[in-house]
């Protein structure tokens, strides 16, 4: 992955304006310079975000839900995810071009989850040196396996059509932290063990003590579990100690109130964590602890009819190994232990 | 374009080619019968026998409305009269049309089995009707389909961490949950849970551009036998979830090993065994 020589197919391009002219949104298929610009707030120096729709990825939305941002330098910009489909990404490509005149160097894509990465082809046709794709070491190979997926939910659900060299993988890898020079600005990349995904990264701006936290952060949306209940957790922990003045989550309003904006989600996994460990305890099924465990009262999370029932299947999934070696006494395994399982991080 | 191997355009066609046409009709669920698939399917196990439609005092097949996670989605075929050497399932065949390998599982029982019923979890593709047939001892066949809705964008059939799943490989828990409610008198069957670690990867998957390339590595048989008698076998694929796990029924007489043994496509094998007496 980490550099390895990238060429672009030269049927690319054509494919995508193809893809664009097919998809939804029909005033974003005029290439770059007649794009409407996606909304985005300067929300520091420097730093520009575009709110996605708290909804799920779906046509109605345009696959515009997740939260996508820049960080301009002296010499240039890093976009921080590019969208759930290659139209709000070359939107985003637009907003950037109106906020600056200076070359996009990197594009970070946090993790391998379609609403956050599909736009990453908007970056790639340009005349200007390419920019770098950096992901976690993790991503490439997870998004290889989903891929083909996406595509087909693409088509089936967007009515997009999409060659599968549309998809962009990373350039650069992080194993566990990374930083980028924008001038006069760098970013800490920082890849974390298997959490909301097995690929997550966050990404730093020293300067202005800003957090994108990508999706290891939700506010409002419900959180949507796609890898460890027990490491997003523990990732929780590590981030709390960040010094942050701006919280960029994955999906949800930006927030200056860090760490108590990361609490509620912190309740909602903790809940979770003690239900389903509960529930298979009492030798409930997975089927029986879906039906039973239910958001917590109170609680004012959107999208739980959507996500909250695939939480508890991927918990259970995860929590019913816990207890799995029996104890061995006068026998030091530091790597057996159940409640920690051995993992390889950073890919 | 850019060339790829045959077998990966081949499997690539399996998974996708249905997308092209008929995208309303894969959403309705409308028409069992003229699925495409399901056709060959059954052309291909049943040729022409007869195939009746599941009443409710046969078998029934337990799905959720919706696959809320791709990659794990829990499904019960449970059959309605206890096994019995005059009367018994033989077969359970479960079919998930859509899936790049339709034929999922084909579990096999006896009258030692107590009760034919079998609980475990499954990826799903795409939308797309489930089927479970029941292939009784005197050869009739019996149906129940069910339509399965795919779940939304950011869930996917692959596992969640590769590189876990492959960290304890071949790992088990087995264990007896108990006596349930059965429907035979003085002797009722006994539940028991099967839990495999192992990734179950399709092998499907791979970037055309970047070669990443997980190689198929899935379980593809599992035998459970208590005092050495058979009382259920499986032949599955990685249509089988991650962590492949299986709940099923045994009659048990006496104090006997109970014993799963478990075979995955690179021909490794594993097994476990536990002690088992019904407590007076």
């Amino acid at each position: 992955m980490a550099g390895v020589p990238f060429r672009w197919p030269r049927c690319l391009a054509l494919a995508v304006t193809s893809a664009l002219l097919c998809g939804p949104g029909g005033a974003a298929a005029q290439g770059t310079n007649n794009v409407a610009p996606l909304a985005v707030t300067q929300v520091k120096p420097g730093v520009f975000v575009h709110l996605g729709a708290l909804e799920d990825w779906a046509a109605a939305n345009g696959g515009d839900v997740a939260n996508l941002g820049f960080v301009v330098g002296s010499r240039c910009v890093a976009v921080i995810d590019t969208g759930g489909t290659p139209a709000v990404g070359q939107a985003l490509r637009a907003a950037v071009e109106v906020a600056t005149p200076l070359p996009v160097c990197y594009v970070v894509n946090t993790h391998a989850h379609p609403d956050h990465m599909l736009g990453s082809v908007a970056f790639v046709a340009t005349n200007q040196s390419a920019p770098r794709f950096v992901a976690s070491a993790g991503f490439a190979r997870t998004l290889a396996a989903r891929a083909p997926y996406y595509l087909n939910a693409l088509q089936r659900d967007f009515g997009i059509t999409l060659p599968p060299a549309a998809i962009v993988y990373p350039t650069l890898g992080v194993e566990k932290s990374l930083d980028i020079d924008l001038g006069d600005r760098v970013l800490t990349l920082r890849a974390w063990p298997t959490a909301h995904t097995d690929n997550d990264l966050s990404v730093y701006d020293q300067r202005t003590r800003t957090l994108f936290a990508s999706d290891l952060l939700f506010v409002r949306h419900v959180p949507v579990l796609d890898g460890n209940l027990r490491g997003w957790i523990s990732a929780m922990a590590e981030l709390k100690q960040l010094d942050v003045a701006m919280l960029v989550p994955g999906h949800g309003p930006v927030s200056s109130d860090w760490p108590a904006v990361g609490d509620a989600q912190a309740d909602y996994l903790n809940a979770l964590l003690r239900d389903t460990r509960a529930a298979i305890k009492d030798r409930l099924t997975i089927q029986q602890a879906v039906d039973r465990i239910g958001v917590p009262p109170g609680s004012q999370w959107l999208l739980t009819d959507r996500f909250h029932r695939r939480n508890v299947t991927a918990a259970f999934a995860e929590l019913e190994w816990e207890d799995d070696v029996p104890p061995r006494p006068a026998a030091p395994s530091p790597a057996g232990s159940s409640a920690q399982p051995a993992r390889t991080t950073g890919g | 374009m850019i060339s790829m191997p045959r077998s990966f355009a081949v499997c690539t066609v399996l998974l996708f080619g249905l997308c092209a046409g008929a995208q309303a009709e894969i959403k309705s669920g409308d028409n069992p019968e003229s699925s495409v698939v399901w056709q060959k399917v059954r052309a291909s196990l049943f040729q022409s026998r007869p195939i009746a439609a599941a009443t409710d005092d046969v078998i029934s097949l337990e799905v959720p409305v919706r696959a809320e996670d791709a990659a794990i989605v829990p499904i019960a075929i449970k059959t309605r009269f206890p096994q019995t050497s005059a009367r018994y399932v033989d077969k359970l065949y479960l079919i998930i049309d859509n899936n790049p390998s339709p034929i999922s599982a084909v579990f096999q029982f006896t009258p030692l089995s107590g009760q034919a019923d079998i609980e475990t979890r499954v990826r799903i593709d795409e939308y797309t009707h489930v089927r479970a047939i029941a292939e009784t001892n005197d050869g009739q066949l019996h149906m129940t389909t069910r339509f399965l809705k795919a779940s939304g964008g950011c869930s996917a059939p692959p596992g969640k961490d590769a590189q876990a799943a492959l960290a304890t490989l071949g790992r088990m828990k087995f264990r007896v949950e108990g006596e349930t409610a059965g429907t035979t008198s003085g002797s009722k069957p006994v539940l028991a849970q099967l839990m495999i670690s192992h990734p179950n990867n399709s092998g499907l998957a791979m970037d055309q551009m970047t070669r990443l390339f997980t190689p198929a590595h899935f379980v593809r048989q599992v035998r459970i036998t208590f005092g050495g008698q058979l009382v259920m076998s499986a032949d599955v694929d990685f249509s089988i979830s991650e962590n492949p796990n299986f709940r099923f029924y045994f009659l048990p007489r006496g104090e006997a090993e109970l014993k799963a043994e478990v075979v995955d496509s690179n021909d490794l094998k594993f097994s476990s065994a536990l002690k088992y007496r019904r407590p007076d």
